[in-house]
This record gives structure tokens, sequence and C-alpha cells, in this order.
């Protein structure tokens, strides 16, 4: 387990660090694409109950905001 | 030379005004609203593979859901913002499986149950800091099951506002009520029915994760997300009501390890494509130490039709490898250590389909002001474990700001 998690852990780490070496300073006034509704970093409101739904019905679950524990979804 | 003095004394009163405007006067600001949501949804499934009845029958459901929350902010002396946010949320659903925990009730889909799960959170924004501390305490409950829940969070923000961490701490301390498949149930246990006297158990499952986020400006239409968030679970965590039943015709119930720890490690990559486009993608790289390993990719186009109204087809695909505990009907050993017959965690792929239309007017919806958007969605699933698994759900939102 601790072996595969380096495996995952340590390609992501140096690929976001090699991406964020690409990043370039966005002054507030230039934010309006990225300020925009649709663009939030972050699972829409309106997929919180799909998120639910994949939690009870995969096995996977974790790392797209939604419900993370506490209720049992055994139906 | 008075045109002169009168100048300067006019200039001098205007920076003494400016002055005075400039200095940290603090107002009592009150609590106002920022926002309220209401989202719901239905949801149907159908298939025949449902662990209550050992990996066979029926696994027909429907769930009706609902969720209210309401986001309010002040800011305090010191020129925080504090918000406070309260979420409520009622699932009632009807399914068939349920009905077959005890086979005297057999009546197809008509046992039902309600889950209502409220949580509050408050979190305090210091803008010369830029950091961002909060706490969120849930409930959750059902018939046969109460969870506790509470987590903390740290955010910090970089002195362009371009990039931002996150950490996030949470536990979950829940309690199972015992229900056993009738024909399991020893002597003297009790059903867990309202107004059987015969004792039930109680058994604990807790579940306590972490999360560490890193959110990007790339530049001005691209933006990152990358989060690792490690959870550990303990207790029952196995359903007390799935039946199974072993090559030589015996039955007993489910049997998992008590301990389980999952790493999902997820990055988001959000594009603003000309003017109209947005791509919203999403990958996922999950295991576990039952033996899971799963990948999810999701892509959302949101066009922008016109200035406020905007149609968004998705695609979800995942495919996950079963725990190493699970085998279809009949096919367990009864030597086997742990054993079950729950298809939502074999090994299969799925895929989710469909699309949203947001309504987002500058008037307001029907010229309501307040009522800033509207948004309809409506989803396709199908699964491909054991005989396939099809399932719709339709979302209905509406945000007041």
């Amino acid at each position: 387990m601790m072996k595969r998690f380096f495996t995952v852990l340590l390609p992501s780490a140096v690929l976001l660090a090699t991406g964020l070496t690409g990043c370039v300073t966005v002054k507030e006034y230039q934010k309006s694409r990225v300020n925009d509704a649709e663009m939030e970093l972050s699972a829409r409101k309106s997929e919180k109950f799909e998120q639910n739904f994949y939690l009870y019905r995969e096995g996977a679950a974790g790392a797209n905001g939604g419900k993370s524990g506490g209720g049992c979804g055994c139906n | 030379m008075k045109k002169i003095c009168l100048s300067v004394s006019l200039l001098l009163g205007l920076l003494r005004m400016g002055q005075a405007q400039e200095a940290p006067a603090y107002t009592k600001r009150k609590l106002q609203i920022q926002e309220i949501n209401l989202v719901s949804s239905y949801y149907e499934q159908g298939g025949n593979n449902s662990a209550v009845t050992g990996g066979i029958g029926s696994e027909f459901l429907r769930d009706y859901a609902q969720s209210f929350d309401l986001v309010l902010k002040t800011t305090d002396h010191r020129n925080r913002q504090h918000t406070i946010a309260f979420d409520f949320n009622v699932d009632h659903y009807t399914s068939a499986s349920s009905d077959k925990i005890d086979p005297l009730t057999i009546s197809s889909a008509s046992r039902s149950d309600t889950h209502i799960y409220p949580s509050i959170s408050w979190n305090v924004h210091d803008e010369n800091r830029r950091v961002t501390k909060g706490i969120s305490v849930a409930y959750s409950t059902e018939y046969d099951y109460k969870s506790y829940g509470v987590s903390v969070n740290f955010s910090k923000l970089s002195v362009d506002n371009n990039r931002e961490l996150t950490l996030k701490a949470g536990a979950f301390f829940d309690t199972w009520t015992v229900i056993l498949p009738a024909e399991l149930r020893p002597e003297g246990y009790g059903s867990g029915a309202d107004g059987d006297r015969d004792p039930v158990d109680h058994k604990p499952r807790n579940s306590y994760n972490a999360s560490f986020s890193l959110s990007q400006v790339i530049n001005k239409r691209l933006q990152a997300f990358f989060t690792v968030e490690p959870a550990f679970q303990q207790g029952l965590l196995s359903t007390p009501f799935h039946r199974i039943y072993f090559n030589d015709g015996s039955e007993t119930v489910e049997r998992l390890p008590g301990s389980r720890m999952k790493l999902p490690v997820g990055l988001r990559l959000h594009y603003f494509w000309g003017d109209r486009v947005i791509l919203r993608t999403f990958y996922r790289y999950y295991l576990d130490n039952w033996g899971m390993k799963a990948h999810t990719i999701s892509l959302e186009t949101p066009i922008k039709l016109t200035s406020f109204v905007s149609l968004s087809p998705f695609f979800r695909f995942s495919n996950q490898t079963a725990v190493r505990y699970f085998a279809p009907y009949g096919t367990h050993a009864p030597t086997d250590r742990y054993y079950t017959s729950d298809y939502d965690i074999s090994g299969f792929h799925s895929q989710f389909f469909g699309t949203g239309l947001r309504l987002a007017p500058p008037g307001g919806i029907l010229g309501i002001r307040n009522w800033q958007s509207v948004e309809l969605r409506y989803g396709h699933y199908a699964r491909s474990a054991g005989l396939g698994m099809q399932a719709n759900s339709l979302t209905l939102l509406a945000k007041f700001k």
C-alpha cells in the first residue's frame, strides 16, 4: 500500500511542480474568465446528489468533494 | 492671495475629510444572506444483483432528495469575513432489496426509509493574512444508522491570489443498528422493527479523513486543482443484512475486514475556450488496501448559448477492480475468511452521461431579482457489474442571492 502510495503521489507531485513552473501571474482585472461561475474549481452544486449515488454504487470515493463519510447508503 | 488662501484651506479641509474616511472606522455589520441554494433530485435504478439477496434479486430503488443550503456572511471589527453555512438534506427512498431483509414482509418495493443529514460550517477569512480557517459539524440519521461528524479546514492564499493551499481533516463517528436477515437471527435476537422488544446489537463504524489540496490559476483561461484525500475506516464495515450463499448451499451474512485505508488522488483542469465554451475536466486515481484500484474521468463542456443561457453536456467514465473478498452468488467457500457478494465493490466499468441547462438572466428568473439562476440536469448511468445496472437522475437547482 505504501509503495503504491508513493508510485501515485510522486509522479503527481512532479507533474504538478512542472506544470506550476509554466504559470503566469494573472492580475485581478484579467480574471474575468477564470472567475466565471462555470469555471469554479469544484463539483457543481447540481451534482450534489449524483456524487452521493457514485459513493453508494461504486467502491471508489473521494477527491471530488461530496460526502466522504457519515451515513450508510446501504440500500 | 485671498483666493490662494481659500484654495489651500479648502484643499486641507478635503484632505482631512479624506483622512477621516480612510481611517479604519469600525461599523457594526449585520449578518447578511449571501446565497441560498435549493436542490431537488429524483433518482431511479434497476438491476438484478442485490447484495441483500446474496448477489441475485431486484435492486430496484427510487430516491427523492431535497437540499436547502443557506450561506450567511458578516465582517467583524478586525475586518475578517465570517461565513456561516447551514446545509439541510433529506432523502426518501423505496427499495426492493431492503424489503427482502425479512422474507415474511416481501411485498415488492414497499420498504422505505428517510435519510436526514444536516450540517453547519463556520469559516473566517482574514484578507490581510490571506488565511481562511473553518470548522464544521454534521449529523446523519437513517432507520438503522446514525452518524456524527466534525471537520476543520485551513487555507492560505498566495500574495497574487493565484494559488491556494488547503488542508482539511475530518472524523465521523457512526453507529449501526445490526439488523440481520430474518432467517439468520439467533433465538431471542430482535428484528429491529418498532415495537419489537427483543434486543438488537449496535456496532460502531468510524471514518477519519484528511485532504491536501492546491488550486492554481495557470493563465487567464486555465486553472487547476490537485487534491490527495487519504481516508481510514474502522469498525463494522460490512452491511449486516447482506446475505452470502456459499458453494455448499449454506447461508450467512457478509463479512469484511474491520479496517480499510483509502487513497484517492484527483486533478481538475478547467479551461475557458474562446468566448463561449468551457472545458471542465476531472481525473481521479483511487486505491485501497482491500485490493481495489479505480480510474475515473469526466468531461463537461458548458456552452454559453447567450450571455445568460448555457447548455452543459457531460460524460463520466469509471473503471474499478473488485475487492479481493468479492465473489458472485454461490461461489464463496465456507472456509473463506472474508466474503461479500455486493456488486458495488465488484469489478466493473460505468458510464454516466447527460446534459444540464442553466439560466441566469441579469434581471433574475421570472423578473425576481434575488432568484439568480436555475439549473436542470438529467443523466443516465449504466454499470457493467453482474447482469448490468441502469439508473436515471434528474436534478433541479435554484440559486438565490
